[in-house]
């Protein structure tokens, strides 16, 4: 039986169950004894998720330990003791076996395949018996267990809300979990890269060129992994360019729209700025690319810059500090709304003017808000990829000039890991290293931006 | 109003400007206001001396921080808000296009409900008239005003040794002096105060009416207050407030003991409110 099958028996049973505890609940009710603790819906479900999840949950189970058994199996059969001993011809005469068992090809490279496979069917087939019927018997007797503890006392409501409550715990676990793989993942990959090169060289060098020598003869393949330009060029462009252009129309936007505009122009002008935040990065990435770039470039050789290139660091950042815009703009407008309305009269009351009131009393209230914001931008700004795959460059140049081409940590990991690669060089593990300075970075960031919001925010009842 | 000399800082020239003050300091005429359709405010007239205490009273929503309101033109903030009639300011129109508001509620200041410190330190919520209005010429002429504003509210005691803390640090009662003494910093002629103490404990409330007292005839005062108790106590003239009208106005002890409106007795006897 196959394993979608016995899933959906496992359910219909569920149901049967589910069915059969409420009527017996309903039964409860006419006896005309003390009131009932518990809903006979909560009943049903009581004995519906006894009789299904300890069942699937074995499923589960089974299904990850059943393929080894089956091997074991096969492999202590007299027909398998021709195997040939090294690993990965007798796992692809096994694969083999197993495909053809399974009817998915008619005929085997390998001739032992041919005489495993009759021994791999029934093996499968024995096993797959054994796993249906520990698992039926286990719906069996789960839901018979739940069905004999019904009364009308029992509390099946408590019982039924405690599991929800435990699913919840672990949907919100699998994020986390999840997170922490990513972490481990990148952890030791980067391990694997710190072993072939230094962490100071990687941290500290100031030349980058990934590229490894595929021959001894090939030249300028030298490979280094000095990050810094790197570091430099996503800091130069992330946290520099993009915040000079997204801080200031961020903030003047905000306070526009909280001071200024009219109900009616608020209306329709907030969901259009916020409307900046769902175009695609790679939207924006070519808009970057194609007309800002060139723009900039032609504007840069009229005035005389030297070394202007097609793909500039301004170019990128500007983009990317149009992208970041709705992101301070709606954290500083949050904050900048969360300042009472006493504190704001307060100063018009003095004689004030609105701009006046803004400067001296709203922002320096709001700031934390602000700052908070901003820092949440930067992290997002230095994490961009498309943009800067784009309109950065490839060119790991350590300048100050923005009309020359940078590039930045997530471009190169792009670089690293597009196309086909090894995944033992140093070259490919280097996107990993990347990616760990990276993660740290931004995680640092919004760790500081949630203290500094959390810490400095002023308690206005 | 630049000159801190010579504007009712010292007590000479405050006593000198009562006797030259023959006329009321503010005289309302016909006023309405309106919240959108809604008329908050139907048809009050009023004048308010500048040697007196003015108690604005009446049950809840009557109109009287409304009408308060009108005469700084707070209400400008409120969008929908509209006010209609005359109101003058040493018989300047206050609604004509040539006040200016910035000049207008630097003469008549406000103290609100709540206090409302802003979160800087003391000195620079008592510092922050002054710097707008460009009173100060100096750090030593700043610090004096602060000083003398404080001292004025009361305040100086409690405060002169931490004037770099946060405003917002204070006592609920310390607030609303620090309030008052922001208000006091830009030598305003006329101070409104709107129920200031209805967020206070009795021994705040207390100070707060001794201080009233105090700053009686240096300001003409507007106060408006839910206690019926506190307007006996700290006012010279009372105006009664009813579903926007002015239902009474006359000397306090006039009101209290001897009101000529069944709705004034009505209230004044407990009735309703």
């Amino acid at each position: 039986m196959s394993l979608a099958a016995l899933a959906l028996l496992i359910l219909g049973l569920g149901l049967i169950a589910w069915v059969a505890a409420r009527a017996k609940a309903m039964s409860f009710g006419s006896t005309g004894q003390a009131r009932q603790h518990s809903l006979p819906n909560y009943h049903g479900w009581y004995v519906a998720l006894w009789a299904v999840l300890p069942a699937l949950f074995f499923l589960t189970i089974w299904s990850s330990v059943s393929g080894g058994l089956v091997t074991q199996t096969v492999l202590e059969s007299p027909a398998a003791a021709s195997l040939p001993a090294m690993e990965m011809q007798r796992d692809a005469i096994l694969d083999e076996a197993r495909r053809l068992a399974e009817g998915r090809i008619d005929a085997a490279f390998n001739p032992e395949a041919e005489a495993l496979a009759p021994i791999y069917a029934e093996a499968t087939s024995f096993y797959s018996l054994i796993g249906s019927s520990i698992a039926l018997l286990l719906a069996f007797a789960a839901g018979a267990f739940a069905f004999t503890r019904l009364s009308p006392t029992f509390r099946a409501r408590t019982r039924v809300e405690r599991l929800v409550m435990a699913s919840l715990l672990i949907a919100s676990l699998i994020a986390i979990l999840t997170t922490l793989g990513i972490v481990l993942s990148l952890l030791f990959e980067s391990l694997r890269f710190f072993s072939m090169v230094s962490p100071v060289e990687f941290l500290f060098g100031l030349n980058w060129s990934p590229q490894m020598a595929i021959r001894a003869d090939q030249a300028g393949s030298s490979g280094a992994f000095g990050a810094i330009p790197l570091f430099w060029g996503t800091i130069f462009i992330g946290a520099i360019i993009a915040m000079i252009v997204a801080i200031p129309l961020g903030l003047m936007s905000a306070i526009y729209l909280t001071q200024y505009a009219s109900g009616r122009v608020r209306a329709w002008m907030k969901p259009a700025l916020e409307m900046l935040a769902g175009v695609p990065t790679v939207v924006y990435g070519y808009f970057a690319a194609l007309t800002v770039a060139p723009a900039i470039r032609d504007f840069a050789v009229t005035i005389g810059i030297p070394g202007a290139s097609s793909e500039s660091a301004l170019a990128a950042g500007l983009v990317m500090g149009i992208m970041i815009i709705p992101f301070v703009s709606s954290m500083a407008d949050d904050s900048i709304a969360a300042v009472p309305q006493a504190m704001r009269d307060g100063s018009l009351a003095m004689g004030a003017t609105t701009s006046e009131t803004i400067r001296r009393v709203l922002v320096p209230a709001a700031l934390p808000g602000v700052v908070g914001g901003v820092l949440l931008a930067v992290s997002r700004a230095i994490g961009e990829t498309m943009i800067v795959v784009m309109a950065a460059g490839l060119a790991a140049n350590l300048t100050a000039n923005p009309f020359q081409s940078v590039t930045t940590v997530t471009t190169q990991i792009v670089q690293l890991l597009t196309g086909d690669q090894e995944f033992d060089s140093a070259k490919t593990l280097a996107a990993f290293a990347l990616g760990l300075v990276l993660f740290i970075i931004t995680l640092l960031l919004n760790i500081v931006a949630l203290r500094v919001v959390k810490k400095y925010r002023e308690a206005y009842d | 109003m630049t000159d801190m000399s010579d504007t009712g800082m010292s007590d000479i020239a405050a006593g000198q400007r009562v006797l030259n003050e023959a006329a009321p300091k503010m005289i309302a005429r016909d006023v309405d206001v309106f919240y959108g359709d809604k008329k908050a405010i139907d048809n009050v007239s009023i004048d308010i001396a500048l040697e007196n205490v003015t108690a604005f009273i009446g049950p809840s929503g009557c109109g009287k921080s409304t009408f308060l309101r009108a005469l700084n033109r707070m209400n400008d903030t409120i969008a929908s808000a509209r006010v209609t009639g005359k109101i003058e300011l040493d018989g300047e129109d206050i609604y004509s296009s040539g006040m200016d508001v910035v000049q207008l509620r630097a003469r008549v200041g406000m103290v609100f409900q709540k206090p409302n410190p802003f979160p800087k330190s003391i000195y620079e919520n008592v510092a922050y008239g002054p710097r707008i209005h460009g009173l100060a010429s100096g750090k030593a002429d700043m610090d004096q005003i602060v000083e003398k504003s404080l001292k004025r509210a009361g305040l100086w005691e409690e405060v002169k040794d931490r004037l770099a803390e946060s405003g917002t640090a204070l006592s609920g009662g310390q607030q609303q002096r620090l309030c008052i003494a922001r208000a006091i910093a830009v030598d305003p002629e006329v101070i409104l105060m709107d129920e200031p103490c209805s967020a206070l404990d009795p021994i705040a409330t207390a100070k707060i009416e001794e201080l009233i007292h105090e700053l009686r005839g240096r300001y003409a005062i507007v106060i408006v207050t839910h206690n019926m108790q506190q307007a006996a106590r700290v006012s010279q003239r009372t105006a009664f407030f009813h579903l926007g009208n002015l239902v009474e106005y006359g000397d306090t002890s006039e009101i209290f003991t001897n009101p000529r409106a069944t709705r004034t007795k009505d209230y004044i006897t407990g009735r309703y409110g």
